[in-house]
């Protein structure tokens, strides 16, 4: 038993491949026994996650943070350990897959061709989601990343719509084009650290990483010919052509605003349980990375100021254009989905506008993962630290402090860099407040994890009713719909329950998370936060298109007579079954969050005390 | 745990619950029994009506309740190293609302057994019975949730689940083109406020560390530090400045306040007990609680009483008095009953709001507690005067023998189908039958103006979006039976109604010393005054805002007195001006062989008279709460009065300790008391003047004569705000979404810029692909090719043939030859 437990990641991880095996080898002509077995192996799975996640909630960490880590040789020629390992974000997103997993292999029972190659896909995905969210180890973690893209490609390819074959090849190209720049960057930063660390070769353990990474560059006693330099290039543009690799890879995949335009096709395209682990799942991967790599690895490159076009007056960081790019996904998302006439393109673009609330969040942990990494005793660089912050050294600040740090000189500038360091000291423990910012970026990165697990949720939900009435009414056409909730009664309110969910209604699951986002973000980015707002009134504005155009209006009389003589619009109880749980888990989560939140929160504490002096 | 749930400490916990199970259990299960359905909704509000007033007493028995406020709270929320906590507060302003609103919701809820009962089998109304009461219990639980809510956060999910209570609500009749966009309009204007609300209470929860109301607003040190403009840089507003306006804005919305103020008249769509619930008990009057549970933080770094405002004061005072005029000067254009009633409540609302503005905190919560019984009572009588109306009007057009035939031919049809009377057939014959009889308008009563083509049908070219506004929206549209043009006289058909809802007029314009109303509303203009009653109080500063509050009051209070007593005359008095005022009951419609078949009086009374008991008696129990409600809160120094009071203002000392610094009393004037006394006189006087002569018809309306037609059309358009939004930010909205961000953005630009990646990289491809053939395969496959080839060309030599082989030898030592003699040359 203690070696299953020590070794339940990894069960987690094969069993899914194992299931997706044994479902291919099925007889073909028997989709009724695919079915019910696929079904029937995704159980194991939800049940040990759920497992998991009590362990997680009531386990504590090893000191860096995670439990039930396992390592183990893997790869030894090229540095890769087989390194897996939770964390209360990474267990949340693995519960999330495994809740999804059932659901989404329920509602793909309505395949009839080759039933059993979607199922046993959808098993195989599962497997890579939940290799991409344990993975401790960046070959590892690369590997499954790019496993979740093939069976995917596959789902849209083969069981989509009308326009799967573009759709499914831009969403391939578009996350492979992302992946490229990842993977040099991998290898990049793989053989720097190896050398760094004296080691033989590369090594691409994510928390030696998350030690040596970020400092490299700010060291003296670089290893090499040319200290300071990397294959003849200077550390600082190495650094920050590594930090975009990263940052267009999981950009494409939230996505952020405007790497977004893959979504909406490829989520309208998909068979619904595509669309459903698409939505609820696959998007996530992009904002866990920034959460698990981007930000711990870059934080200098992400926060700290530079220069638009050399003018010196416009500053920026990238912790702000990725907030104004999340500002930009919730405002343009929303208007773009109450534009469809498409009710699946609709929702497709809700993700948008959800997954800006996400990205902001992420922005907010930037901006105070490098404050505080700039304090730290590693780095100790208040100067860095207080420009991260968004302010400056200015000469009346000398004046200001003159009493603490018994400076003479009249301007910055005439400074040594070590008494800028006491003055930046000096100014920062009095102005920046330590504790509200600390609670605010905790607030927001909680809220941000909240969120990914609630847009899991709630899109899952909404594309399961979309695609169960596009099943039966084979129209998606807001213009051809209207007057169904007299025909539809069930669906209806099931239709409006997980409208109000994804409008953020205040007692359901999307409103404590986006709530969360807009408190923790408001004091780091006051203007975009209150720009967010016309996005947030917009989704209102959508949703209740969706609800008027489907719902509403007087019974339509050719909707009756194809009710009652082709094909009942109403949900099935297969359908039923499979949504019930999300209904329960997004009024759950709306009334009592701290079901999960102290899961979450571990870990986001975690983060961000890891510096503290 | 040990929890005593009987303890009163647990009871606050348990107000709100029966009607959200009410609302659980009747969606779930019991949606297809009707009489079970409405039993369970009745019985849900009355333990909850129960239990508050239980609550009530024990508060109200409390010596000293202010400082010692009881409640309760959970950990909600983990984050970081502090937690986040839920939970109910009981302090005096929680305590009068749990007894003005369960009083309400309960009248509301009888009142809509009979309401709702008295529709014919085959309406949409009756067909949605039991969601009725399903939506109406999750209102009510909403409702009750924002009253006992400790924290900002809980208070702001009762307002939103009553947000889209209200949407359900005003669009239950959804099959209506109006009733559609009116729930929208209603949502989405709200909504404007919701989020800038939304951001104010992160804003808070991120400078306090807090939401809960006891911890900021009954805390000197925190209301301080958030109060002091030193500290945050915006705009050199402080940090209390800034939440404060954001929460103003909110109440703005869901209080309709101008400029937000256009969806409530639009409101009217929903069934009458809904109006009740959104413009009385509830949701307008969440946005003013709202607003008064904020004060001390509104208040925070300034003090009105000496005229030092703060910003969201200003904007209170000033929103509140244009809103109060503003939408009083409208009540007088409007002859649909319910819109009178509209307008009149977003004035009265605006009295609150302009009073807080102020500082005129206990003015402002009496104002809301006596409002609120005068104006679902006034709501309550609309709808039994409308219910009437509609029946007259049937029997009207088809005269009682052949209504009663075509009611038989329903019920006989609902036995044929056993469960339910409810078929496609029965509404498609519903709406030809209106249509024939030349009463239903499409898109207008009945179900039709819809845009959709079904399945089969062909979807028009271009996706234009229908923004036409629907005939029961249009601002001068009024349906018949809603019309005071066409009544009158009713008060010989209605009696009940009729002096129900003169006691509630007489509330709402304030008829001197025997209404609440006039309490309410005299206490504020007292405090708006003392700017020349008081005016030592202010130490030099200029109190601006009392100023204009003071003026706008008194001259919307006048016009209040105007079109109120206008409303009651058209209504009530004089003769019938129209057919269906004629015939206007409340009566059931009661087949005589059922009636005979009655055994006893009492049976044969409730067949005939049940839904007209259900719906009158709520109308007398809010009668009497709209006259006596106001006794509570007599200024102690009232002449004569005082006597009974014992110097007494009962309201003002038990509702004040809700802040922690008691606001004092002002020192009674009698001049504040003449002068409401003057604005109603001369009001509802002149209205008397007016409408008091009876005249057979009122095609042309008195005052369209006295301020000409260019205003009266200005009146009735609502001064054009509703076409100046649509024309503006609707379609300036809608055109950014559909052509800018869609079309422009997402597929030309960003999609225009990948493709044109694709092409490139398309054509790199295809160029390499050509390089590959002409060079990298011409090398290739060329270098074989030119051995065969030269082979073939070699073959040639080998002919055979000696004489050529002996030229080609000649020729080869000719040209080695002269090779040689060149090189030696």
């Amino acid at each position: 038993m203690g070696s299953f437990i020590s070794n339940v990641l990894n069960f987690l991880i094969l069993w899914p491949a194992i299931g997706a095996i044994v479902v291919a080898l099925l007889p073909s002509n028997q989709p009724n026994l695919a079915r019910w077995v696929a079904l029937g192996m995704s159980i194991p799975s939800l049940i040990i996650s759920i497992g998991l996640f009590y362990a997680v909630m009531n386990g504590d960490p090893t000191a860096s943070g995670y439990h039930l880590e396992y390592v183990s040789e893997w790869f030894p020629e090229i540095g890769a350990n087989w390194h897996v390992g939770v964390d209360g974000i990474s267990v949340t997103m693995v519960l999330l897959t495994a809740l999804l997993t059932p659901i989404a292999l329920l509602i793909a029972f309505e395949h009839t061709e080759n039933t059993k190659v979607i199922l046993a896909l959808i098993l195989f995905l599962q497997m890579g989601l939940v290799g991409v969210f344990v993975a401790l180890d960046m070959v590892l973690f690369f590997l499954f990343w790019e496993i979740g893209l093939v069976p995917m490609y596959f789902i849209i390819n083969q069981w989509g719509g009308a326009n799967r074959k573009y759709a499914s090849m831009k969403f391939f190209i578009y996350t492979m084009a992302g992946s490229l720049g990842l993977l040099l960057a991998i290898q990049l930063i793989g053989f720097t650290v190896g050398d760094v660390k004296g080691l033989n070769g590369p090594t691409f353990d994510i928390q030696t990483w998350h030690e040596v990474w970020p400092q490299i560059g700010r060291e003296t006693n670089l290893p090499g010919e040319n200290p300071g330099e990397i294959l003849g290039v200077s550390y600082t543009a190495v650094k920050y052509y590594a930090f975009l690799g990263f940052f267009i890879a999981f950009a494409i995949k939230i996505p952020v605003w405007p790497f977004h335009t893959w979504l909406p096709d490829a989520h309208t395209e998909a068979p619904t349980a595509g669309s459903m682990l698409l939505a609820g799942v696959l998007l996530k991967l992009g904002a866990y990375g920034f959460i698990r790599l981007v930000i711990p690895l870059f934080p200098e490159e992400l926060a700290s100021p530079r220069t638009l076009l050399s003018v010196s007056d416009l500053n920026f960081t990238f912790a702000q254009v990725m907030a104004g790019l999340g500002m930009l996904g919730i405002v343009m998302g929303a208007f773009s989905a109450w534009a469809q006439d498409d009710l699946k393109k609709l929702v497709a673009y809700s993700s948008v506008n959800h997954m800006g609330f996400v990205v902001m969040g992420i922005a907010v942990m930037g901006v105070w993962y490098s404050v505080m990494w700039a304090q730290s005793p590693d780095v100790n660089d208040p100067v860095l630290a207080l420009q991260m912050a968004g302010q400056g050294l200015e000469d009346e600040d000398i004046a200001k402090y003159r009493d603490q740090t018994q400076l003479q000189a009249a301007t910055i500038d005439e400074l040594t860099s070590d008494d800028q360091k006491a003055l930046a000291q000096v100014k920062l423990d009095a102005e920046l407040d330590m504790d509200e910012n600390m609670q605010s970026a905790n607030v927001a990165l909680n809220g941000a994890v909240l969120q990914m697990f609630n847009h899991g949720l709630s899109a899952a939900a909404m594309f399961l009713l979309v695609g169960a009435l596009y099943h039966k009414a084979h129209t998606r056409d807001l213009r051809r719909f209207g007057g169904l909730w007299h025909i539809v009664p069930v669906f209806g309110g099931l239709f409006v329950f997980t409208s109000m969910a994804s409008l953020g209604l205040p007692g359901l699951n999307g409103f404590t998370s986006e709530w969360m986002i807009v408190s923790g973000a408001f004091p780091y980015f006051e203007v975009m936060v209150l720009i967010s707002t016309i996005g947030l009134l917009l989704t209102g504005a959508y949703i209740l298109k969706g609800i008027q155009k489907v719902l509403q209006g007087p019974p339509n009389p050719d909707w009756i007579e194809y009710h009652e003589h082709h094909h009942s619009l109403e949900i099935s109880y297969r359908e039923t079954i499979a949504i019930a749980p999300l209904v329960a888990l997004m009024l759950i989560t709306g009334l009592y969050p701290n079901w999960i939140l102290p899961v979450i929160n571990e870990r986001v504490y975690h983060i961000f005390s890891a510096f503290i002096r | 745990m040990d929890v005593n749930w009987l303890d009163a400490n647990y009871l606050p916990w348990l107000i709100p619950v029966p009607p959200l199970i009410s609302f659980m259990l009747i969606i779930l299960f019991t949606g297809r029994n009707k009489v079970l359905s409405h039993s369970i909704g009745v019985g849900s509000v009355v333990l909850s009506f129960l239990m508050a007033f239980g609550v009530f007493l024990k508060a109200t028995g409390t010596d000293d309740f202010g400082p010692n406020a009881y409640g309760d709270s959970i950990k909600w929320m983990d984050v970081g190293l502090s937690e986040f906590r839920m939970g109910v507060l009981v302090d005096p302003l929680t305590a009068v609302m749990l007894f003005m609103v369960p009083i309400a919701i309960l009248m509301i809820f009888v009142y809509s057994v009979g309401y709702m009962g008295a529709y014919p089998d085959d309406d949409p109304h009756k067909i949605r019975y039991s969601r009725f009461f399903a939506y109406l219990s999750l209102f009510a639980g909403g409702m009750l949730t924002l009253v006992v809510a400790d924290n900002l956060l809980l208070m702001f999910m009762g307002w939103e689940i009553m947000g889209l209570c209200s949407y359900l609500l005003i669009g239950f009749l959804f099959e209506k083109k109006s009733a559609q966009q009116a729930a929208v309009k209603a949502f989405m204007t709200t909504r404007v406020a919701d989020v800038l609300m939304l951001v104010g209470i992160g804003y808070l929860y991120a400078e306090a560390g807090t939401l809960s109301f006891r911890d900021i607003l009954y805390n000197a040190e925190v209301l301080e530090r958030l109060g002091n403009s030193d500290l945050t840089g915006y705009l050199g507003l402080s940090a209390a400045s800034i939440i404060g306006l954001l929460l103003v804005i909110g109440t703005i919305g869901k209080s309709a306040q101008f400029p937000l103020h256009a969806w409530l008249p639009d409101a009217m769509e929903g069934p009458t007990p809904v109006s009740a619930m959104i413009h009385a008990a509830a949701m307008v009057s969440a946005g003013v609680y709202a607003v008064i549970r904020m004060f001390p933080l509104l208040e925070a770094g300034g003090n009105p009483h000496h005229a030092e405002y703060t910003a969201p004061l200003i904007l209170m005072g000033v929103i509140g008095s244009i809103t109060a005029l503003g939408a009083a000067i409208l009540g007088v254009g409007q002859n649909d009953i319910k819109r009178v009633l509209a307008y009149s409540t977003i004035s009265q609302l605006g009295f609150m709001v302009a009073a807080l503005g102020i500082g005129a905190y206990v003015a402002a919560a009496f104002h809301l507690i006596t409002h609120a019984f005068f104006k679902a009572l006034l709501f309550m009588s609309s709808g039994a005067v409308i219910h009437a109306m509609e029946h007259g009007e049937h029997a009207a057009e088809h005269g009682h023998d052949e209504h009663h035939a075509h009611h038989d031919e329903h019920a006989h049809d609902a036995h044929a189908h056993g469960h339910s009377s409810y078929t496609w057939a029965d509404l498609n014959a519903k709406i030809e039958h209106g249509i024939e009889a030349g009463h239903l308008q499409p898109g207008e009563r009945t179900p039709y103006g819809a845009d959709y083509v079904g399945p089969n049908g062909e979807l028009p070219d271009d996706a234009e979006w229908k923004t036409s506004i629907p005939q029961g929206l249009k601002p001068d549209f009024v349906a018949k039976p809603n019309n005071i043009a066409l009544m009158g006289g009713l008060i010989n058909k209605i009696p009940v109604t009729a002096y129900a809802m003169l006691a509630g007029s007489a509330s709402l314009v304030g008829f001197p010393l025997i209404t609440a109303g006039f309490w309410s509303k005299d206490e504020i203009i007292a405090d708006a005054m003392t700017f020349i009653t008081n005016s030592g109080q202010f130490e030099g500063h200029s109190p601006w805002l009392h100023m204009l509050v003071f003026f706008s009051l008194v001259i919307a209070a006048t016009f209040t007195a105007f079109y109120t007593t206008r409303m009651w005359l058209l209504t009530f008095w004089g003769k019938p001006r129209s057919a269906m005022a004629e015939h206007a009951t409340l009566m059931n419609h009661v087949d005589e062989e059922e009636l005979a078949q009655a055994q006893t009086p009492l049976k044969r009374f409730w067949l005939q008279y049940s839904n007209s008991a259900l719906m009158q008696g709520p109308l007398v129990v809010l009668a009497f709460f709209a006259i006596f409600a106001g006794f509570v809160g007599i200024h102690g120094d009232f002449p004569v009065l005082e006597w009974f009071t014992g110097s007494h203002n009962f309201f003002h000392e038990f509702v004040g300790p809700s802040l922690l610094h008691e606001p004092a009393t002002i020192p009674f004037k009698i001049w504040p008391v003449l002068v409401s006394v003057l604005a109603f006189s001369i009001g509802a006087g002149f209205a008397y003047l007016v409408y008091g002569v009876p005249r057979d018809s009122y095609e042309k309306d008195p005052v369209q004569n006295m301020v000409g037609d260019p205003v009266w059309q200005a009146l009735k358009d609502r001064f054009g705000f509703d076409t100046l939004y649509l024309a503006t930010f609707y379609r300036g909205f809608e055109w950014f979404g559909r052509v800018f961000s869609y079309r422009k953005v997402d597929k030309e630009t960003i999609d225009g810029i990948l493709e044109t990646v694709a092409v490139v990289f398309n054509n790199i491809g295809e160029a390499i692909k050509r390089f590959n053939h002409v060079i990298i395969d011409g090398v290739g496959d060329g270098i074989p090719q030119l051995i065969g080839l030269s082979g073939r060309w070699f073959r040639n030599l080998q002919s055979g043939r000696v004489q050529q082989y002996l030229l080609f030898t000649a020729v080869m030592l000719l040209a080695i030859g002269l090779f040689f003699v060149l090189r030696v040359l």
